[in-house]
């Protein structure tokens, strides 16, 4: 998985290509861990991501549960449409705010 | 039916999707329904590597076939720690993220994904059946 990072200040905006599975989670962690604290708002696109496990949803809950306690804002964008199925089986889709 | 053995280690999922994809192909299965099938897979094994010979280590036989050209089937056998993760309760999917856990998210997702899955210990192993047709 790659992920582009383009950090504006308050704002931090991370584009993904590839899979966020068990394998690849653990770096998007630790850049939730680095560059998350203090960010206003932080944009996740999904656009190029194909592939999402429970291992992913671990981490964009730690991430979400990240931005509400520092009052910051985190949005989804372009998640396809396997992917969303993913987010509505198992409730994320409520916890989550994704932008269509 | 195909067969894998592999040590049961995270660093083999990719092998062992190969490995199941590899049946898939040509198959008429969607791309929507072989990541699907990607996903139990993932999350099946991983348990497996995680947990089922903790603090050793083990093997995880996974066999594969596609009955009557339309389900797919799928075993996951190992010889650790007797567990059958059917038996997790599913994790409440309305809590808000602050009352979320984490835990026992894969299986939850693996029965919503999969027709049917099926767990019965037998001769000292653990034996996950898991299900999908094309439909």
């Amino acid at each position: 998985m790659e992920i582009e990072k383009n950090d504006i200040g308050d704002v931090l905006e991370l584009r993904f290509k590839g899979r966020l599975d068990t394998g690849t989670a653990p770096q998007l962690e630790q850049l939730v861990k680095e560059d998350f604290e203090g960010k206003k708002k932080v944009v996740l696109d999904f656009a190029a991501l194909d592939y999402l496990s429970s291992a992913g949803l671990r981490v964009l809950l730690l991430a979400q549960k990240l931005m509400n306690r520092q009052k910051g804002k985190m949005c989804i964008r372009h998640v396809n449409e396997n992917i969303m199925e993913v987010f509505d089986m198992t409730g994320f889709a409520d916890i989550l705010t994704i932008e269509t | 039916m195909k067969e894998l053995r592999v040590s049961a280690e995270v660093e083999q999922l990719e092998k062992v999707q190969e490995f199941v994809e590899s049946e898939l192909e040509g198959s008429g299965f969607s791309m929507k329904q072989i990541m699907q099938v990607e996903i139990a897979v993932e999350e099946i094994f991983c348990n497996i590597a995680n947990y089922a010979y903790h603090p050793t280590e083990g093997e995880a036989l996974i066999r594969c076939s596609l009955e009557d050209d339309d389900s797919l089937r799928i075993e996951f056998i190992d010889s650790g720690m007797p567990y059958n993760p059917l038996e997790r309760e599913d994790p409440d999917i309305t809590l808000n993220a602050e009352e979320r856990e984490i835990g026992g998210l894969g299986i939850f997702l693996t029965k919503k994904l999969m027709d049917t899955v099926e767990y019965h210990h037998e001769s000292g192993k653990n034996v996950l059946v898991v299900k999908k047709s094309k439909g």
